[in-house]
């Protein structure tokens, strides 16, 4: 029973918390493939936007992060969809390629402003530990895996009206379809671009925010998730924004599982090659069903 | 002789150097982009597996990591590239029959973890601390005559490459490439293979990638992971490839020279800022390269000397 | 004044022009068919109406006012409906929801028009909640001339709406297609079913080599050997 307690407080838990942050990450991932039809390689650098937005608004004005993140995600939604107008949009007719060489334009740009306004070094949220919360018996969660999870569940039910009963979402899912079907019958694509970036945007400034909050804060936070992301994208099946739910839960959950002490007293997995974990999984998909486990789009 | 003089000599010296760097590096990618249309976004991983390898192979024996070997550098060259096409390989395998995007991200993948096991490994190549006693070679013969001995064959080894890249583009092999990169389902149904021929660009650009870390250990004599930082090799080389003019080999080389210019002059620029912009200098000249990048494929996406349909060879 | 009127259409798709100028027009109520061999440009020409392809000359009216180059997705709000020869049904979504992308314009009169689509296509009620993707061919291209309708056209451009449907379907869609005409909305319609079409039309159109080669009504048409021969199997 002790056992059974260690491994769910210790990994599982916080693999499911990591879980929501990758999922939040990878929905927009998704989403973006879906409708502009490229990987977005900035989305991690959008993400650790987020959260130096939320850590300016903690250090200067004192805030609580989880009040600062309604802001971040604002913040979040807002740029992307700033980039698009400025730097994806004259991309629309070129090839996909071209846009994701343009994404790593993008990366470089906003890697290097948030290391010129906010510098380098480590940076936390708040100080000091606080205890974890006890569920059921042995059971206990940590505050803030709480909290992630909870505004994650949030996130997800929301997406999920959205795509499945407002219009708009279903113009989003139309033009995912195919687009120019989507043009004929009178839906505006640049707006439900627009659309697109707003919440996939949101939705990285979301993860980037709890991933700082999950760990620390550095510029490269989101740049570090990347790998994770696109293995959850392409687990869930890119281009479906439910599948990169799934799969970023599941790649969340398997790399905290897989540093548990399974054979010996040692990590099965080192913690340092968590990342390798997602990497394996990826290959594993490219190999066996590239489609992802909800047939995801194009080969 | 003169000291300025001579401060500038090797200042030229190093500049060239590192020009016929990035230039092997951009030949490399544009055998994957220009002639494939092959977007690989881990130049770093193949990189740092060449820089590695010659590393650990020609470095004197250490305690503190595998080897090292002591080899002749020259001997080192050909496995550095044998191993970064031996990653290469399973890569291309597995990801050139899918859509251009997944290719991308795999390789992002690949060269993550390739740099996270040289920098956890201690055993393997010191970790984070990197190999520092990479020999270089003509050193015996001095400044800085070893340095313009060591410059000269960089160049020749860029030159070489390029001679060879320029025949290959006028091949009925370049040719055929370039069809599969124009128009996927034609070449394929006019019988190519379009599989092996991606993965023959593939792997063969990553050999060459390969060679350049090799010789950037060289050059630095020192190997380490802030060396294989993706700034300085993916993303830099990317930059130099569309500046300079992507499926044009010259433009791959022009472009290196280009944006090396830009990127050391801006160096010197920045080096003049109050004390405490010189730490944040570096970022404003990623930021630069960015916006270039950015730039130059939205309004100039040929580059500077863009592709040139080829002559035929007989004419 | 004409419902629809392109004069002189030159465009194609990036490398050569597909069409080398071509005329048509569509009056108010009337039934318009396009026929000619394959590869004729009739596809392109509709795309070309549409604003899905850049046109290097010719212009395009809709009720006199001059709609060349515009968006597609504005053109639905003036008035044109489209079904496309190809990719005509959004095939993850179900044929509710492709009927209501139809209305995406026009949400306050979905539910009734989408009462009328369903009058006209009764076995869509019946599927209504299936993707479209599952459905037959025949039930598909119900699916697609029904989305159309949801955007309450005054024009409606039909690509092959026929296209690998048994005799029965066929005869079907064309009764549906003369009913829409009945209530008032003009037709464009591009069809290798050349004899039962011109049958329904008043005018028709023959195309070929992205040129106009025959033009007349479709009493005319029909009685041109020529045509016959060339055109309509003889
Ligand atoms: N998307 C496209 N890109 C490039 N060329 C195209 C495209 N679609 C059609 N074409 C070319 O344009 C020409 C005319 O095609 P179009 O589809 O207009 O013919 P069509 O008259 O509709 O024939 P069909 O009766 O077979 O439908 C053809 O030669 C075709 O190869
Ligand atoms: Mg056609």
């Amino acid at each position: 029973m002790e056992a059974l307690a260690e491994f769910v407080n210790l990994y599982f838990l916080p693999g499911v918390a990591v879980g929501c942050i990758y999922a939040l990450g990878a929905v927009g991932i998704s989403l973006i493939f879906a409708i502009l039809r490229f990987a977005h390689f900035a989305h991690g650098d959008v993400m650790t936007l987020g959260a130096y937005l939320a850590y300016s608004l903690v250090a200067s004005l004192g805030w609580s992060v989880y009040l600062a993140l309604p802001v971040a995600v604002l913040g979040g939604a807002l740029a992307s969809v700033a980039i698009d107008r400025v730097v994806y949009q004259p991309f629309r007719r070129s090839p996909g390629i071209i846009v994701v060489i343009a994404s790593f334009g993008v990366m470089l740009v906003l890697r290097s402003l948030i290391q010129l306004f906010w510098g380098v070094d480590v940076l936390n949220y708040e100080t000091g530990i606080r205890k974890p919360i006890p569920l059921i018996g042995d059971f206990r969660l940590a505050q803030k895996h709480i909290i992630i999870i909870l505004v994650s569940l949030a996130i997800a039910a929301a997406l999920h009206w959205f795509l499945s009963r407002s219009r708009m979402g279903k113009a989003m899912r139309a033009m995912s379809d195919d687009a120019d079907l989507a043009r004929i019958s009178g839906i505006d694509t640049e707006k439900v671009v627009r659309w697109t970036w707003l919440i996939g945007g949101g939705l990285a400034a979301a993860a980037g925010v709890f991933a700082g909050i999950n760990s620390k804060l550095h510029p490269s936070v989101g740049w570090d998730l990347l790998l994770p992301l696109f293995a959850a994208a392409i687990l869930g099946g890119i281009g479906k924004p439910y599948g990169a739910i799934v799969g970023g839960l599941a790649i969340g959950i398997a790399q905290e599982v897989a540093t548990y002490p399974w054979i010996s007293d040692l990590p099965l997995v080192p913690p340092a090659y968590k990342n390798a974990v997602a990497f394996f999984v990826m290959v594993c998909m490219l190999i066996w069903r590239p489609t992802g486990i909800f047939k995801g789009r194009v080969l | 002789m003169d000291m300025q003089f001579f401060g500038l000599l090797m200042y030229a010296i190093s500049l060239a150097t590192m020009f016929g760097i990035y230039g092997v590096l951009c030949l490399g990618l544009n055998l994957q982009w220009g002639f494939a249309g092959l977007f690989n976004a881990g130049i770093a991983g193949f990189f740092a597996v060449g820089a590695y390898t010659t590393a650990i192979l020609t470095s004197p024996e250490s305690p503190n990591y595998l080897g090292g070997f002591g080899w002749p550098p020259l001997l080192a060259l050909p496995i550095a590239m044998l191993l970064s096409g031996l990653i290469a390989w399973p890569v291309g395998r597995i990801c050139l029959g899918l859509k251009g995007d997944y290719l991308a991200m795999a390789t992002i993948g690949i060269s993550e973890i390739i740099r996270l096991i040289l920098k956890n490994e201690d055993w393997l190549a010191n970790g984070t601390m990197g190999i520092s006693t990479v020999p270089r070679p003509f050193e015996s013969l001095g400044q800085p005559r070893g340095n313009i001995a060591f410059l000269a064959f960089v160049l020749l080894v860029m030159i070489i490459l390029y001679v060879a890249a320029e025949r290959a583009w006028m091949s009925p092999w370049g040719r055929a490439m370039r069809a599969i990169r124009d128009n996927e389902l034609a070449a394929a149904a006019i019988g190519k293979d379009v599989v092996r021929f991606r993965l023959e660009a593939f792997v063969i650009g990553s050999m060459v990638m390969g060679l350049g870390g090799a010789l950037s250990a060289m050059y630095f004599k020192f190997i380490g992971s802030s060396a294989t930082e993706p700034l300085l090799t993916t993303f830099l080389v990317w930059v130099m490839l569309i500046i300079g003019g992507s499926g044009n080999n010259r433009g791959a080389m022009l472009g290196a020279g280009l944006v090396w210019l830009i990127w050391s002059g801006t160096e010197l620029l920045t080096n003049r800022l109050p004390a405490e912009w010189i730490t944040r200098s570096s970022y404003l000249r990623a930021l630069l390269i960015g916006v270039l990048l950015i730039i130059v494929l939205q309004r100039f996406a040929n580059g500077v000397l863009p592709e040139k349909p080829p002559r035929r060879i007989d004419s | 004044m004409a419902l629809l009127e392109a004069k002189g259409l030159v465009g194609g798709y990036g490398g050569m022009d597909i069409l080398n100028g071509v005329d048509l027009a569509v009056e108010a109520r009337e039934i318009v068919v396009i026929i000619g061999a394959n590869g004729a440009g009739k596809s392109t020409a509709m795309n070309a109406l549409f604003g899905l392809i850049h046109l290097r000359a010719g212009h395009v009216t809709l009720d006199g006012a001059d709609i060349t180059g515009a968006a597609p997705n504005a053109l639905v709000g003036h008035g044109m409906g489209y079904v496309p020869q190809e990719r005509n049904v959004f095939r993850t979504m179900t044929v509710r929801e492709n009927l209501e992308m139809g209305a995406y314009l026009k949400p306050a009169t979905q539910a009734r028009v989408m009462e009328q689509v369903f009058t006209l296509f009764p076995v869509l009620k019946e599927k209504a909640n299936q993707p479209a993707g599952e459905l037959s061919g025949g039930q598909r291209q119900m699916v697609a001339v029904g989305r159309a309708l949801m955007t309450e056209p005054k024009l409606l451009m039909l690509d092959e709406p026929t296209a690998g449907l048994s005799p029965l379907v066929m005869e079907q869609i064309f009764d549906r297609i003369v009913a829409v005409n009945k209530a008032g909305i003009g037709i464009l319609l591009v069809e290798q079913n050349a004899r039962q079409a011109l049958a329904i039309a008043h005018r028709g159109y023959v195309l070929a080599t992205g040129r106009n080669r025959f033009t007349g009504t479709a009493a005319d048409l029909l009685a041109n050997p020529e045509i016959g021969q060339s055109f309509l199997g003889g």
